[in-house]
């Protein structure tokens, strides 16, 4: 059986809108993958070590902050520093975020971005396609 | 008429009229619910509202138990408070908009800061960077206050200030202000929020424990009727618990019991609660089931009415107002087609003004996308001035008291409202104040809120609910809307200022100030005569916070799915 798919729901930075990482969690949890929601208000090192220390395919970032384009990237390169590899893991960013900046995004590495109002069935098949062609690449 | 007639009648009009329609032609749903899952029935008539008496739970407006409004006026007098929340980049930026605001014709300043602020640290901290100026104005010490009012005479605005673990601090700035321009301390007007048991159940600004952070909201009570007599001491909110995912009837529920326990905290201290009832105000959500909405702004003023008076024993008349600021639900805003936002903000805020608020934020039309542009935030504000001027709504008081359905379901959330404020009491035996903080301790408030934002997010996700645009009458869109953005170099301008501060001032005065604030805060010493001295001498925020962390220790929320 292939192994279940890990995914790490994080809060990075000050800002403590959780309703939509804590929901977003549970019903991945529901849809049959392995979700570690790391908390509020983490350091971008707090999550990147989670990252690495328990090994998932995807990690999920959740702002409403407007502190995407220092955060995210951060957290990308601590795992880094960690001795993880960002390529090989799924990114997504999930909250507030202008449309105008997803193109940045995605060049620092970001394999989605969800805004608010994205249906959770449309993240978990993300999830399962992009986590199969990073799978068969590795 | 008879009950008795009525009930003849509508039994006579179910099985003449109803029922052969019914099997011709069924409806829509087999079941109504509004949005707390209240199921809703097809008709209310005389006969659902028999046990509510008009004398004792309607009544008039200004009078006991308040349901209809505070004021025997209401809006033929004067219109609810139109204040806009805003604030970004550094206090200039922030100084021109509310400038603007002013010129557009806003009658209340209400200030948005940035994380760092609201959590109580500096712009140069290392967990600020990146978040300094992004979602409100960066203030690190009494300098960027004083930008932030350059202009803006404190004796002829009142300026609300949505700000918790650093409450008092806010609070010694503007009076530091007011001391400044020489308008009288009881000539200052506005409202800090200085909520943290909200922050507990939802909002999560989490500095301080739960008991030394109602030690310290006591403290600014306690220093606050002496000093600032008019100031609003606390905004009791449960707007933030409803955007967090709660029903109505929690977000009404859980901001009484929080009400309550800030009241037995103050009773507690001594202090006179006919003294502090009139600096108490509350903070709703509006959200998008009209009446629901109607129905919860009534029943918030007809049980703090009966709490005051009755429970409290409160005597002054004017200690049983609840008197509120609404805001139009920033959860209900979607990303896709943006515009129609316009057209739910207007739904909530009509909601707000039948309900009897006191001051009003509409929000913009592109806020799921980023803080609103200028031309989102005017048309918010407009929406306000037509309900005002153009809809003839205000020129009479409470015009849905009476409607069979209204007055059901104000009782009906009422009661609801009622059983979860005794399951809280139960839990701090008999106590409110100790039940809340026993059921942010035992994860009670988390849970129940988390529950029922899981629970509509299922049924959005089974189309059971729908959204316009969002799950319904979608399109392929490709966003047209201008985004605001704000200068990428407020973090490192700001770090200047506040170093430059720093180096300029008199550093043995703000020890000084410092030494006392610590001094007061083990002693047990009301702390905000020493944060107003600290503020003057230019202490930043992330000292003073940092001395009442090293006293009173911080706060890690336990994790609840």
């Amino acid at each position: 059986m292939e192994k279940k798919i890990r995914v790490l729901v994080a809060k990075v930075g000050l800002d403590g809108h959780d309703r939509g990482a804590k929901v977003v969690a549970r019903f991945l949890r529901d849809a049959g993958f392995e979700v570690i929601y790391t908390g509020l208000h983490r350091t971008p090192q707090e999550v990147a070590m989670a990252a690495v220390e328990e090994d998932v395919d995807v990690i999920g970032i959740s702002l409403h902050s407007g502190a995407h384009m220092t955060l995210v990237p951060k957290v990308l390169n601590y795992i880094r520093e960690y001795g993880g590899n960002p390529d090989e893991l799924v990114v997504l960013v999930g909250g507030i975020v202008p449309e105008d900046e997803f193109d940045e995004l995605k060049t620092k590495g970001v394999d989605g971005i969800f805004i608010p109002g994205t249906p959770i069935s449309e993240i978990v098949d993300f999830i399962n396609q992009k986590v199969k062609e990073k799978r068969n690449k590795a | 008429m008879e009950n008795e007639d009525v009930r003849k009648k509508r039994e006579e009009w179910d099985r003449k009229c109803l029922k052969p329609f019914l099997e011709k032609s069924g409806e829509r749903q087999e079941k109504f619910e509004n949005l707390s899952w209240i199921e809703i029935d097809r008709i209310y008539d005389p006969s659902d509202i028999e046990h509510i008496n008009f004398i004792d739970d309607i009544g008039y407006p200004g009078d006991y138990p308040f349901t209809r409004g505070v004021y025997p006026t209401m809006y033929r007098g004067r219109f609810w408070t139109m204040r806009q929340f805003s604030g970004f980049g550094a206090a200039e930026d922030t100084n021109q908009r509310w400038k603007l605001l002013l010129k557009e014709g806003q009658t209340g300043l209400s200030t948005a800061f940035d994380f760092p602020t609201l959590m109580g640290l500096d712009s140069d901290d290392p967990l600020s960077d990146g978040e300094v100026g992004k979602v409100g104005v960066a203030i690190d010490t009494l300098k960027d206050f004083e930008i932030l009012f350059d202009g803006i005479p404190l004796d002829r605005v009142s300026t609300s200030f949505t700000i918790n673990p650093p409450a008092g601090i806010i609070l010694a700035m503007y009076t530091a202000i007011g001391d400044a321009q020489g308008v009288p301390r009881d000539q200052l007007r506005g409202t800090i929020q200085n909520d943290m048991l909200k922050e507990f159940h939802a909002q999560n600004t989490l500095v301080l424990p739960p008991e030394p952070s109602v030690k310290i909201i006591t403290d600014i009570f306690e220093w606050g009727v002496e000093n600032v007599p008019k100031f609003n001491l606390i905004s009791i909110s449960g707007y933030h618990i409803r955007e967090a995912g709660s029903t109505a009837v929690q977000e009404l529920a859980f901001t009484i019991a929080d009400g309550m326990a800030y009241v037995e905290a103050a009773i507690e201290r001594g202090i006179d609660i006919d003294k502090l009832s009139p600096q108490l105000s509350f903070f709703f959500n509006s959200h998008n089931d009209f009446f629901e909405e109607i129905a919860k702004f009534r029943a918030a003023r007809r049980m703090w009415a009966k709490i005051m008076r009755d429970e409290y024993g409160a005597k002054n008349p004017r200690s049983w107002w609840l008197k509120f600021h609404t805001q139009t639900a920033g959860c209900s805003l979607t990303a896709q087609q943006p515009l129609n936002n316009v057209v739910r903000t207007t739904i909530q805020a009509m909601a707000a003004v039948l309900g009897g608020t006191q001051s009003l934020h509409t929000n913009s039309f592109d806020e799921a996308w980023a803080l609103p542009s200028e031309e989102a935030v005017r048309v918010a504000l407009r929406t306000q001035q037509i309900i005002a001027y153009e809809s003839g709504i205000p020129s009479t008081i409470d015009p849905l008291g009476g409607s069979y359905y209204v007055e059901w379901l104000t009782d009906k959330v009422e009661r609801l409202a009622w059983d979860y404020i005794e399951r809280i009491r139960k839990m701090g035996e008999g106590s409110m104040l100790r039940g809340v903080l026993a059921g942010i301790e035992n994860g009670f408030f988390v849970k129940e809120i988390t529950n029922a934002a899981a629970r509509f997010q299922r049924e959005v996700e089974e189309n059971k609910r729908i959204i316009v645009g969002v799950n319904k009458f979608t399109i392929e869109e490709k966003l047209k809307i201008p985004i605001l953005k704000v200068d990428p170099e407020v973090q490192r301008k700001q770090i200047e200022r506040l170093r430059r501060i720093k180096a300029e001032r008199d550093n043995v005065a703000v020890k000084e100030a410092l030494d006392w604030l610590r001094s007061a805060a083990e002693n047990n010493e009301n702390v905000m005569p020493p944060i107003l001295e600290a503020v003057k001498a230019y202490a930043s925020v992330g000292e003073i916070m940092g001395v009442l962390k090293e006293v009173y220790g911080t706060y890690k929320k336990p994790i609840i799915i």
